[in-house]
């Protein structure tokens, strides 16, 4: 057990060194969400629709728009957990999830590099567990992905996006979320690419996956607004459920829903759990095929 | 102790036999190479023995353990140099050796200790603390077999150890190759496509040409199967008995002559040589010039495979669909 641990860690150590190393990597993944954020999160002001401007409101009569107003609070507190949320801050915290996208990404086309170079082979000749093996790429993935996410968080602070936490409590909860979420993410895209024997192929499929999963999560719009069918998709997808963690605990300080939350924290944990045990498995049985 | 046995070692990616019923085995302490032209099957080989593909039909056995039946006992005790170069070029020398350390279960105070021996050993531990993207070739590659080493394996498999290398540089990796058979008293089996390298530094070899072994022995007794060397004489004059007196000296096995020169075919030539120098200066003639060639291997594979090794023209699709389809298969 000891033995494991050691050699997943020193996989994983070897992938963060390499990491930390070229901050260049480190920018060109944050540079993506960071610019959906920037772009979509301030020009496409969803939350914005429903706040009536202060001329419409002078021309009706007070009584009407105190319902007005109501009204209109009531539909974002539907759409949004609250009706004071601002899109920005909406969309910042949908980016925290969708970077642990790109992060998972490159940790799989890590291991075709690994392939190509033929440092897959010096580590299948070492006698460690094939499952180390996936094990170090996921932690590594988890690592860097919780890393870039709090990073794009502070980017989205000093943007102008309003985090309202409670307490320590939550904030270990959103980093918990990251890490499940880091553990899905890394795991899926392992399964998938696994018995991929290129790079080139790995960045067909990366990019072909990329798009699909942001889109038919609740990274850019709330679920509540999407058609029936699509709501099926993202609640099968664990980046809606990593989200919907993060923006309870973030953004909707006290006065989050802790049933919801909790709700979406254990689909995200069954997730990571089954989608690491098939990442290990289809692993296992590729690596053996060689 | 025998460190590696192959029986019957076959096998097949799809239509093509990589390797067919390879048998061999390699002696504790001894380097033993197997030399053949590309897409022989010298990698599918070594991939099987450590454990990295699984044969199509036969058995091996290395350090006793059973290649496919005990596979992580085998890995404990063998080290990997493969073809590429897969140390990390954004990690320094020692992390890299302190990578492998931790993937072999060698305690941190003690890799420690083998990675200072072995970089000493390597002649870079003043490069140790520098990024390996700064490092030469044969820098990297000395890197490379110093982490297949950190766990002292019995039997180390170096694929084709100075492929893309420099001359001087070669020389250098065959020093050190040496010494660690000396030193650390490791086992080597290697891979070459290099004549020369296979000449001089291994104890024995196999020949092996479209997957199958045409002949194992040390260098010397494979050139000696040639049937000697050839002594090329520039002579004054030729005539008839001085080919009858060269034909009685021992070790002499045929005589050609033609108008002022005489070509000798003979065992050990260069003890012949003055014996046969007298032999001409008795009989009258003088001799103005001589050349001994000794065989090399390039002869011993012409005449067991009928091709030159280097000279792969006539045959060079099929070479190059072999090649393709071993490094498709096992990619």
């Amino acid at each position: 057990m000891i033995a494991r641990a050691s050699e997943v860690s020193a996989i994983a150590s070897r992938e963060i060194k390499k990491w930390y190393r070229s901050p260049i990597l480190l920018f060109m993944t944050t540079i993506q969400p960071l610019l959906w954020m920037s772009l979509y999160g301030k020009a496409f002001n969803l939350t914005g629709m429903f706040r009536i401007p202060e001329d419409i409101l002078k021309q009706l009569p007070p009584e009407s728009t105190a319902r007005f107003a109501a009204i209109m609070n009531e539909i974002l507190s539907r759409f949004f957990g609250a009706s004071d949320i601002d899109f920005f801050s909406y969309i910042a915290v949908g980016m925290m999830g969708v970077i642990l996208l790109f992060t998972s990404m490159s940790s799989g086309m890590s291991i075709a590099w690994d392939r190509r170079l033929g440092v897959l082979n010096k580590l299948l000749v070492a006698p460690i567990s094939r499952s180390s093996i996936i094990l170090g790429k996921v932690i590594s993935a988890i690592i860097r992905g919780v890393t870039q996410s709090l990073l794009v968080m502070l980017i989205g602070l000093a943007l102008g996006m309003r985090l309202r936490v409670s307490g320590l409590v939550e904030l270990l909860i959103a980093v918990l979320a990251l890490a499940l979420l880091g553990a899905s993410l890394s795991s899926l895209i392992i399964s998938v690419t696994i018995r991929l024997k290129s790079w080139e192929h790995h960045i067909a499929v990366s990019n072909l996956l990329t798009l699909p999963l942001m889109f038919t999560s609740s990274a850019l719009y709330p679920v509540t607004l999407m058609p029936e069918w699509l709501r099926t998709v993202a609640a099968i997808n664990p980046l809606t459920h990593g989200i919907e963690v993060l923006r309870e605990v973030l953004l909707l300080g006290a006065s989050f829903n802790s049933q919801a939350m909790l709700w979406h924290l254990s689909i995200l944990t069954i997730f990571a759990s089954v989608a690491t045990l098939l990442g290990i498995y289809l692993s296992n049985i590729a690596l053996r095929k060689m | 102790m025998t460190a590696v046995e192959a029986h019957n070692l076959r096998k097949v990616f799809g239509e093509l036999v990589a390797v067919d019923n390879v048998s061999f085995t390699v002696e504790e302490g001894e380097i033993f190479g197997f030399l053949g032209p590309n897409g022989a099957g010298k990698t599918t080989t070594i991939n099987m023995l450590t454990t990295l593909i699984k044969p199509t039909a036969g058995s091996a056995r290395v350090w006793g353990y059973d290649i496919v039946d005990e596979p992580e006992k085998v890995r404990e005790v063998i080290g990997l140099s493969p073809q590429e170069l897969t140390v990390d070029d954004e990690l320094t020398g020692y992390e890299n050796m302190m990578l492998h350390a931790a993937l072999y279960h060698v305690p941190r105070d003690e890799a420690r200790r083998r990675v200072k021996e072995i970089l000493e050993l390597l002649e870079l531990e003043r490069f140790a603390n520098k990024k390996v993207e700064s490092y030469s070739g044969g820098m990297k590659k000395r890197l490379e077999i110093g982490c297949s080493l950190i766990h002292y394996p019995k039997v180390l498999f170096l694929d084709e150890p100075t492929l893309g290398l420099d001359v001087q540089t070669r020389a250098a990796i065959w020093n050190y190759i040496r010494t660690l058979v000396r030193e650390k008293g490791v086992t080597i089996f290697m891979t070459t496509h290099y004549m020369d390298e296979a000449d001089n530094l291994c104890d024995r070899i196999a020949i092996i040409d479209y997957g199958r072994v045409k002949a194992i022995d040390t260098p010397s007794r494979l050139k000696s199967s040639i049937g000697g060397d050839l002594v090329e004489l520039e002579v004054s004059e030729v005539n008839g008995p001085i080919g009858e007196k060269l034909r009685t000296l021992p070790g002499v096995v045929d005589v050609v002559l033609d108008n002022e020169r005489a070509v000798v075919k003979v065992v050990r030539g260069e003890e012949v040589l003055p014996a046969m120098i007298s032999v001409l200066i008795r009989e009258g003639v003088s001799v103005r010039r001589v050349e001994m060639k000794k065989p090399s291997l390039e002869e011993v594979f012409l005449s067991l495979t009928g091709r030159k090794l280097r000279d792969e023209n006539g045959v060079k699709e099929e070479i190059a669909r072999r090649t393709i389809a071993i490094r498709r298969a096992r990619a």
